[in-house]
């Protein structure tokens, strides 16, 4: 018999709920007592079948509310409120083996016979897991968000849990009083609107209807004597039964109960799932991330598609063969076991030379040492060394044990870097003290290993279990680990884009495509064993002994390119008879303005240099004109290209000089074994056709490359996103291809004007107002709604403002009126600003979307200050 | 095509019945004053039931642009000329089986005094909308759209500042304002605002005659589609007239709240009896809005059913009306 206050009921009008979703059912408990349970269920009659969602503690079908919302024809979606919770039956204290079959037994009471999705936060996980390793006939993919189903050794275990586990504690934060329930909605930054707080905590609004609240917390079974602790465990162990179901983790990082080690721990027990994780988000992972219902549904959809996809796939052109395919990284470095020339040579204080043969002995014996140490095939190890000997000796080293290297660049920022790699989930990191430290701030995962002189008080203050020096020493007595398999074609990096727009994304690279990598640049830069190579470019500079090259670094902060001085770059040179520099553009701009202090040695070892590359970010021709005064006899050349592929198309200073201006920036002709094809733009400025190899047609760049990134890492919907079909990458650079066929980029997509007479591209227009004597720097934006946009010039004045100009809003009359005359296209209103907004890294892509922003303020008649 | 114009002494309903009759319609004028065009002519007050009726007899569609425009006044006069005036020509049309009817709006009924960024043509708002002739013409498009129907299609035009050679309301008063030095560029001159040429909006009202069943029971911005800050285009303007550009800036906040006053002072004048002419006051919180918030449209609803877009640019506009002035 139930009491009145016992019984199911249906919720109050609620934010984004149709009330018609909302219904009551009966079906018999674990116990074979009938129960009422509250589920939100749309109904329909699925002819793809059922997403079946189970919420954890303390939440309710509510959160899944735009899963259901946003349906395709012939899903059903079930969202169950579970015994005691939300607006279903109370009842006395559920086990997680009780919840499982409840939940059985609710399925059979509903029907649901076809193909099932189960959906689950929290510790709805187990119930879901549970319930789809009984039901494995009808299992047809598992989604997950923030969830557990073990405590990781690694794992202090939710510290906030086991506090409200404590008896006292969660009778009065879970029961008594609304503190566990307010908390957990109140996670999220930015804030949840009230209106969805509120709608969390509806259904427990008093000590009796939240008892079921404070039995979930202490069914969690954090002690192997918890009489939940072996239902738990044999989920866990029978994850791997789901080996060939479909299965995508969603992840919110910022979650302070079930952080990356959850997550760490589910890909370790389903290592074919697919992963994303919403940098920024926290617990309630499909609130703070509204999108994630969006990606579930592209999930199943491409499930659906798969075998069609599949023969598309082989209809398609395969990439570009790799042309040293089946030889490893290390082999340039392996046939130079007995060459006494120079690998690398660390100018400085302290001047280091490396002969291929010591960095090849290194390389031996520090991979067995890795192996003694834990390094394991398929495992990644993050890397905080600076350019180097060092750097170069350990990466050759975790590859030759078949595993990953994590590079990140300082240039994020300490904050953003110790965010990528802690998302990376390397299980090793090798750094200096300082970014041995750094990673344990941030809180990145993994053994730590020192590299460089460390004294042992020191080590054991940043937890550092390993030394380089002793790992290479042990390594010396253990013989050579086995070689990887040579079947597969393992990951062998992850690199982080600049992150421009948004957090760095990790960008995965497989053994083939940095073979790939190598044998582009070899060809396009025509590299030989005669030359060698001065990196002041970070990534580059472990390049040398893969492409068999002795290799220089110049005395100089990496981190901060503009430290590169010209005697710097000159005693590098010298130090290796450099015959190849790479620099970034920030780099080359202190060369030249430093120059004057060059001695006539310096200028003679700077005279054998053949080839000069600069890239990382928008390098003026004028810049490269004035390194030919420092590098008489270089080529200059500047490689187009990012993260996920480089290079894809080269350009040298002659042929910039000889094009002239046009519109937007020439990157030239698409390097050996790249494709360049464009989406043309629709009225509304987006790239929604397929890719090609059109003249003259603005749209999106596209390319296909054997050295295009694997995927980017953990984040499944981005991929998705950057895939047009099988192949393609789509940078997200708008630009065009001319009836030569080189490349000429026009700005990034986002930052298309989309007006009413068609979309409008930033860079042809800035360089023709950039062009006026009176103008320093130009950026062009778009005000207002998407496809009814007005461009907007923003200008930096490169002289003195007339009187009564303000010095940031509307320019005077005669500024307005050249630029007007010279921008080529129709121009709403022309700002001027002191300075305009750029990136953090390069500190050279100005930030239209901010300069996008102002320019909207100014023009709606704010007082707007500075963009 | 037999087309009745109300209100044909203004700028845009002289040139408006005069580009009919060029290209061949049968066209009737009709206001209170004679209006020196070379047209058959009706004198009457389109608040006049009885005389609308008879005029509209006969004809296949029905321009109406007859309105009280200004920015100070009382409420009752608005009322009767607009609100009154409107319910009249579309009861007239309905009993006549006039098939068309091309009524006359303004962007300002659905704008509350925020700015307007890019936007469609938003429903009318007689609540929200600011001054005695905003709201007039918010219930006068309500009751035109109301008599769409089975046999009369009705489409509003809202003309977003029409400005051009020989106008008198925009162009004549910032000229003869800015000649005695009371321009003022309000707030930093920077709010993004459209206005319409003439010969633009001319030939938006004829492609609203033409394409009256394609759009019915539509409301439609119409613009030249290039804003401009206000600043900028007030100097143009200026400049083309010969007159001199204004540099004296007043912030917002002053300009409302003088405007503020003077709206409250006019109205208790014109509330007084034998109050006197009192003529325009020098600024009004609304004229006040209308300068210090962005107005500019999404154009490409407009364009899509009136088949329609503008043919006579900004630039091309300003030299018009330069050479109007003699200036060039």
């Amino acid at each position: 018999m139930t009491r009145a206050s016992d019984a199911a009921r249906l919720p109050p009008p609620l934010v984004g709920v149709d009330p018609a979703w909302s219904r009551l059912v009966r079906a018999v408990d674990a116990e074979g007592i009938a129960r009422t349970w509250h589920l939100l269920d749309n109904g329909v009659t699925p002819t793809i079948g059922t997403l079946l969602c189970v919420h954890g503690n303390p939440t309710w079908s509510f959160l899944w509310r735009r899963f259901i919302a946003q349906a395709p024809p012939g899903w059903r979606v079930v969202a169950v409120d579970q015994l005691g919770m939300g607006w279903s039956e109370r009842t006395t204290p559920r086990t997680l083996a009780q919840r499982v079959d409840d939940l059985g037994s609710l399925t059979e009471a509903l029907g649901l016979t076809g193909p099932v999705v189960t959906l689950a936060h929290d510790w709805g996980g187990p119930i879901s897991l549970g319930w789809a390793l009984e039901h494995r006939d009808q299992l047809r993919a598992v989604v997950l968000t923030n969830t557990a189903v073990h405590q990781p050794a690694d794992a202090a275990g939710p510290a906030l849990i086991r506090l409200a586990h404590t008896p006292g504690v969660r009778q009065s934060s879970c029961v008594a009083t609304p503190t566990f329930v307010r908390a957990t909605t109140a996670l999220s930054r930015p804030a949840l609107p009230r209106e969805v707080r509120d709608a969390f905590a509806a259904p427990y609004a008093s000590a009796f209807r939240r008892q079921a609240v404070g039995d979930f917390v202490a069914d969690i079974p954090f002690d192997p004597r918890h009489p939940s602790a072996p239902r738990l465990d044999d989920i866990a162990a029978r994850l791997s039964e789901l080996a060939d179901v479909p299965a995508l983790l969603l992840w919110g990082p910022r979650d302070p109960v079930f952080s990356d080690v959850y997550l760490r721990d589910l890909r370790k027990r389903m290592p074919h799932a697919d992963v994303h994780r919403y940098e920024g988000a926290s617990h309630l992972v499909t609130e703070d991330a509204p999108l994630a219902a969006t990606h579930v549904w592209q999930w199943l959809a491409d499930l659906a598609d798969l075998p069609e996809a599949d023969r598309e796939a082989d209809a398609s052109d395969p990439p570009p063969t790799d042309q040293s395919a089946g030889e490893p990284l290390w082999a340039a470095l392996s046939a130079r076991s007995n060459d006494h020339a120079t690998a690398i040579v660390e100018l400085g204080a302290h001047e280091r030379r490396v002969s291929f043969a010591q960095l090849e002995s290194t390389v031996r014996d520090l991979a067995a040492g890795l192996v003694g140490a834990g390094v394991r095939p398929g495992h990644r190890v993050a890397m905080l060394v600076p350019p180097g000997a060092d750097l170069s000796a350990a990466v050759y080293a975790c590859w030759r044990v078949g595993a990953s290297v994590v590079v990140a660049d300082a240039g994020l920022g300490v904050r953003r870097m110790g965010r990528a790699l802690r998302g990376s989930a390397p299980d090793h990191v090798i750094g200096i003290a300082k970014g041995l430290l750094l990673a344990r701030a941030a809180g990145v995962p993994g053994q730590l290993i020192a590299a460089g002189p460390l004294d042992r008080a020191t080590m054991a203050l940043v937890g550092a279990a390993h030394s380089l020096a002793d790992l290479a020493r042990s390594g010396r007595s253990t013989p050579l680990p086995a070689l990887p398999s040579p079947d597969g074609d393992p990951e062998m990096a992850v690199l982080f884009t600049s992150g421009a727009t948004g957090p760095p994304k990790g960008v995965v690279y497989r053994q083939g495509q940095l073979r790939a990598q190598l044998a582009a640049l070899r060809t396009t830069y025509r590299l030989t064993t005669e030359d060698r190579l001065v990196a002041a470019f970070a990534p580059f500079a472990l390049y040398g002994p893969a492409l068999g090259l002795g290799s220089a670094v110049p005395d100089m902060d990496v981190t901060a390119p503009d430290t590169l001085t010209a005697t710097a770059l000159a005693d590098a040179v010298s130090a290796v008879d450099g015959t190849v520099v790479f620099a970034s553009p920030a780099a080359l701009r202190n060369v030249v303005a430093t120059a004057h202090d060059l001695t006539p040695q310096h200028r003679h070892a700077l005279a054998g240099v053949r080839l000069l590359m600069s890239a990382g970010a928008p390098v003026p021709a004028s810049l490269l004109r004035a390194m030919t005064e420092v590098l008489p006899a270089a080529e200059a050349h500047t490689p187009y290209g990012m993260t996920e592929c480089l290079p894809v198309a080269d350009i040298s200073l002659t042929e910039i000089e000889a094009l002239g201006a046009g519109d937007g920036v020439c990157v030239g002709h698409p390097v050996a074994g790249v494709t360049v094809a464009v989406i043309a733009l629709d009225a509304d400025g987006r790239a929604v056709g397929d890719p090609a190899v059109t003249a003259g047609v603005t749209g999106e760049v596209c390319v296909r490359a054997a050295h295009l990134k694997d995927r980017y890492d953990q984040l499944w919907a981005t991929e998705r996103a950057s895939r047009h079909s099988s192949g393609w990458h789509r940078t997200g650079d708008a630009g065009h291809l001319d009836d030569d066929g080189r490349l000429w980029v026009e700005g990034r997509l986002v930052h298309v004007v989309t007006g009413p007479d068609g979309p409008v591209t930033p860079v042809g227009p800035e360089q023709r107002i950039e062009a006026l004597p009176q103008v320093d720097t130009a950026a062009v934006v778009g005000v207002g709604p998407a496809a009814t946009q007005q461009t907007v010039v923003v200008v930096v004045r490169s002289g003195t403002a007339p009187p009564g100009e303000p010095r940031d809003g509307l320019a005077a009359p005669d500024l307005s009126a050249a630029v007007r005359a010279s921008a080529g296209v129709p121009v709403a209103a022309v700002l001027v600003a002191r300075a305009l907004p750029v990136d953090i890294r390069h500190a050279s892509k100005i930030d239209r979307s901010r300069v996008s922003d102002w320019a909207t303020s100014v023009l709606v008649g704010k007082r707007a200050g500075r963009p | 095509m037999k087309v009745l114009v109300t209100g044909a002494s203004g700028m845009l309903g002289r040139q408006t019945a005069l580009a009919l009759a060029a290209r061949g319609d049968d066209v009737t004028v009709l206001q209170r004053h004679p209006s020196g065009l070379p047209l058959p002519e009706v004198l009457a007050d389109v608040a006049d039931r009885a005389a609308m009726r008879a005029a509209v007899a006969g004809h296949d569609a029905v321009l109406h642009l007859a309105a009280k425009v200004n920015v100070t006044g009382r409420w009752a006069d608005y009322e009767r000329a607009n609100v009154q005036g409107t319910a009249s020509v579309v009861q007239a049309c309905a009993a006549s089986g006039v098939e068309r009817l091309v009524h006359v709006s303004s962007p300002s009924v659905a704008h509350s005094g925020a700015s307007l960024v890019g936007v469609g043509a938003e429903v009318a708002d007689p609540t929200g909308a600011r001054g005695h002739y905003a709201r007039s013409k918010a219930y006068a498009e309500q009751v035109a759209l109301g008599g769409d129907g089975e046999t009369l299609a009705v489409v509003a035009i809202r003309p977003h500042l029409v400005w051009g050679p020989g106008d008198t309301q925009l162009v004549g008063r910032l000229v003869e304002r800015a000649q005695s030095g009371r321009l003022p560029i309000i707030g930093s001159g920077a709010a993004l605002i459209d206005s319409t040429y003439v010969t633009n909006a001319v030939d938006a009202l004829v492609a609203a005659v033409d394409r009256c069943r394609e759009a019915h029971g539509q409301a439609l911005v119409v613009s030249n589609g290039e804003p401009r800050p206000v600043g900028e285009l007030i100097a143009d303007i200026c400049r083309a007239a010969g007159a001199p550009t204004p540099t004296r800036h007043v912030p917002f906040p002053a300009a409302a709240l003088v405007g503020g006053l003077v709206d409250a002072i006019w109205a208790t004048r014109l509330a007084l009896p034998f109050g006197g002419s009192p003529g325009d006051p020098p600024l009004t919180r609304f004229l006040a809005e209308q300068l210090s918030t962005a107005h500019w449209f999404d154009q490409r609803r407009t364009r899509e059913l009136l088949k329609w877009t503008p043919a006579v640019s900004l630039e091309q506009g300003l030299a018009e009306l330069a050479d109007s002035f003699g200036t060039t």
